[in-house]
């Protein structure tokens, strides 16, 4: 092979391969991503159901309901607008009422919101960002209190 | 009077930093030796210099003087000890001190083992380490003091994130820094070989054995850092694809393209441009990882506080270096003479797609990781790129690579031949396909698996295969053969046992697809299916540690009736920062383990529990053991060592390497 040949094939075999991961990127960013919504950009954006999405906010006192098994079911608000949540599995360590909270699942078509996973903050100090600065958006932030 | 010491170090260090910037760089230019001269023993007093800050630092959290701001908000006089020399980097501005000890650790080392490269390299090298040094030291020092005092010491201290006291804190930052870090040096060596202009084989003959072993830190730390998420976060899993951990995958991948095509670069002389641009990139990414990680941009376990000012620093000195260095690339590289040709089916070939499907993988892993970041600043709209996009990009990636990575080893420099390579990997192709009819009669698991385990074990024979055949030869009698062996080069069993070890990663990983969960609720004296296992819980009760109080359960694994294990799963809670932790229960059982963590614990004696039988789970932290350990063998072999660069530079390349 000529050295301009070898050099083709090694920029084409590059173009290819660079050609064939972008294609998957494309493909990966269209199907695989999921938006993050509080109960009020819920209620604004109004999503189809049925579609893959991860919502936030603080736990609402007193809404916390054990069900049969391990179904627990719970309201998350973001003190503008709430959202009934159902999640069937163990909480989180860290998962409690009035706290920070971000869940992973499909919204129903009865506007009630099927959790698959659920992830509570890491420590007292620290809100999920996403929540805190919905929460400091609406001016009901608590301020970062040491 | 002992921390203040420590500051004063600090800003010593600093003012050191500046001048190994400045003196032996001038001292390069102006060619006076004995300005370049000043770089090696600044270097080394700058490195002094820190370790007494760190030390101080270490010495306020062992005595627990909670006059310290860090210490107050870190650290309990109830603390074990372990924790509390630990806790030093459990936080930000002690992480960033370990950070610049580090550095300033690797400036150390390339005055240390410099002795034999040319003086103008090492002292533009040590002279960009120092600038990296200040940039740092300043960001220390101006946003994020660890010696700040307050005015009246409370009696105690707020305590350690209780998922950081573990012993993983004590291993996992210092391996993982080493190697995140350690790619410095071979970014200053390659701002350096730019500055001087010149760039050749014993360029990269310098540069390998210091890519070794920072990929080898880096390796062994991701690999840490994953085993104890997968026993502490209490569901087994191993890897999140949180922004951090992509962090340190990314300069990962970027510093495995290096080691390969700087091999290139040593035998052949090809792909010089290449090498120096990858070099460069290694370290913009660990660069790339800090900002991430340090800045607050994200949330995770890992960023302890979000101070917008900091981020601004740390991306002011991202842009800074990455952009001067690639600046100095774009000047010099297209100056530097194009050589080196070789066939494409060649072992120059084979890295070259290896180069191409490691950098793409890389490339894939920062558009994941910075995409939900540009979407969020330029739209406001808020995503989360999570496994399903990794998986469904990489996969296609990492399985061909590990099918390339066994042919690549077998063929020869500058022109190889397919067939000839194809043939001598019978044996794996074969074992592959074994190994797909074996997995493959295992139920429960997606096809992918399967196909995973097949590539993997085929990965494994044919890196070992290229081994063995090497000794064996044609027609040699068995104990020529094995006298061969123990003489095949050092470098040989590094590539060796780093493939196979990658193999079994693999393998481990695509075993999870095996994997069997129950999530029950458990009470004394009953039996629990999990697997091939039986669970019985025999045993509930609670007790107090040192600063925790905690529920334990004493579960036996049952195996056909006998038992085999017996585990201790337990829920602490931690006082002082009022948070639980769930200590998961492991026994490991062949290669696989059998988990147990304890979720809540309900009023009529029974408590809700997880458990997990996950075969040949081990396997992917063996495999990243294996994989250092093929980067030990490496650095090990004479001619890698570090120094031996100017002895061996009229060696020749070796044909069956």
């Amino acid at each position: 092979m000529t050295r301009k040949g070898k050099r083709l094939t090694l920029i084409f075999g590059a173009l290819a391969i660079l050609g064939i991961a972008a294609g998957l990127v494309m493909f990966a960013l269209r199907d695989n991503i999921v938006f993050f919504y509080t109960p009020a950009q819920l209620a604004e954006k109004h999503p189809s159901p049925g579609a893959r999405l991860r919502i936030g906010g603080l736990v609402k006192q007193g809404s916390v309901v054990k069900g049969d098994g391990r179904e627990v079911r719970f309201v998350v608000t973001d003190n503008a607008r709430e959202l009934q949540v159902t999640y069937t599995g163990l909480l989180p360590d860290l998962f409690r009422e009035g706290q920070g909270v971000v869940a992973d699942g499909v919204l129903g078509t009865d506007g009630t919101f099927r959790a698959d996973s659920v992830l509570a903050k890491h420590d007292e100090r620290y809100m999920p960002r996403d929540v805190a600065e919905a929460l400091k958006k609406q001016g009901v932030w608590q301020g970062d209190k040491k | 009077m002992i921390v203040e010491t420590g500051h004063f170090a600090l800003v010593l260090a600093f003012a050191l930093a500046l001048a190994q910037a400045i003196i032996p760089f001038a001292g390069a230019r102006l060619g006076d030796a004995s300005l370049m001269r000043v770089a090696r023993p600044v270097a080394m007093t700058q490195f002094l210099l820190i370790a007494l800050a760190y030390g101080a630092l270490t010495y306020a959290h062992v005595v627990s003087d909670f006059s310290l701001v860090n210490v107050i908000e870190n650290s309990h006089s109830l603390k074990p000890l372990v924790y509390k020399i630990s806790g030093v980097w459990g936080n930000h501005e002690g992480s960033m001190l370990l950070w610049v000890l580090v550095l300033s650790f690797c400036g150390a080392l390339i005055a240390a083992f410099s002795a034999s490269i040319p003086i103008k390299l090492r002292a533009d090298t040590l002279a960009v380490q120092g600038l990296l040094g200040a940039a740092f030291l300043l960001f220390i020092l101006l946003t994020s003091n660890p010696f700040a005092r307050v005015a009246q010491a409370p009696w105690e201290g707020r305590d350690l994130n209780p998922i950081l006291q573990d012993p993983g804190l004590a291993i996992h930052p210092p391996l993982l820094y080493l190697g995140y870090v350690g790619f410095s040096i071979v970014f200053s060596f390659a701002a350096a070989a730019l500055i001087g202009g010149r760039i050749d084989a014993a360029w990269a003959r310098i540069v390998r054995p210091w890519t070794l072993a920072a990929w080898l830190s880096l390796t062994l730390g991701i690999a840490m850092g994953s085993y104890w998420a997968y026993y502490t976060l209490g569901w087994g899993g191993f890897w999140f694809w949180d922004p951090v951990e992509n962090a340190s995958l990314m300069p990962w991948l970027a510093g495995t393209a290096l080691l390969h095509s700087a091999a290139v670069m040593e035998k052949r002389e090809a792909l010089k441009i290449w090498t120096i641009f990858l070099s460069i990139l290694a370290f913009s990414l660990s660069l790339l990882g800090t900002f991430l990680v340090r800045s607050g941009v994200l949330t995770s376990v890992h960023a302890f506080a979000s101070d917008p000012e900091r981020g601004v620093f740390i991306l002011a000195i991202l842009v800074f270096f990455i952009g001067g260095a690639l600046a100095l690339f774009a000047l010099r590289a297209g100056a530097l003479p194009i050589s080196g040709i070789f066939a494409p089916i060649s072992r120059e070939g084979a890295l070259v797609v290896n180069n191409l499907l490691l950098t793409v993988s890389c490339a894939t892993v920062v558009v994941g990781t910075l995409y939900p970041l540009a979407l969020e600043a330029i739209t406001g709209e808020k995503i989360s790129v999570g496994a399903p996009f990794f998986n469904t990009v990489l996969i296609p990636i990492a399985l061909p690579l590990a099918l390339l990575m066994p042919i690549g080893q077998m063929l020869a420099w500058k022109r190889g031949d397919l067939l000839a390579a194809l043939q001598r990997l019978r044996a794996a192709f074969l074992a592959g396909l074994l190994a797909l009819g074996v997995f493959g009669a295992f139920e429960g698991a997606p096809y992918l698996s399967v196909v995973a385990a097949g590539v993997a074990v085929y990965l494994i024979v044919g890196s070992i295969s290229e081994l063995l055949q090497r000794a064996g030869g044609r027609g040699a009698s068995a104990r020529a053969a094995v006298a061969r062996f123990f003489q095949l080069p050092l470098s040989a069993f590094g590539t060796a046992f780093a493939h196979a070890g990658m193999g079994l990663t693999l393998l481990g990983l695509a075993a999870t697809g095996w994997g069997v969960e129950n999530i029950t609720t458990m009470s004394v004296g009953n039996s629990y299916e999990v697997g091939p296992y039986h669970i019985v819980l025999t045993e509930m009760s609670a007790r107090n540690g040192p600063n925790y109080s905690e529920t334990y359960a004493v579960m036996d694994v049952r195996r056909d009736g006998e038992v085999v294990a017996r585990i201790e799963p337990a829920k602490r809670f931690y006082q002082a920062r009022k948070m639980a932790r769930t200590e998961a229960g492991i026994v490991t059982l062949g290669l696989g383990q059998v988990y147990a963590a304890l979720g809540e614990a309900h009023g009529d004696g029974t408590i809700d529990a997880r458990l997990y039988y996950k075969p040949l789970v081990t396997l992917i932290w063996i495999g990243a053991l294996a994989m250092a350990l093929g980067g030990a063998f490496s650095l090990a072999d004479r001619r890698l060592r570090i120094g031996v660069a100017r002895r061996a530079t009229a060696a020749i390349p070796q044909a069956a390497e």
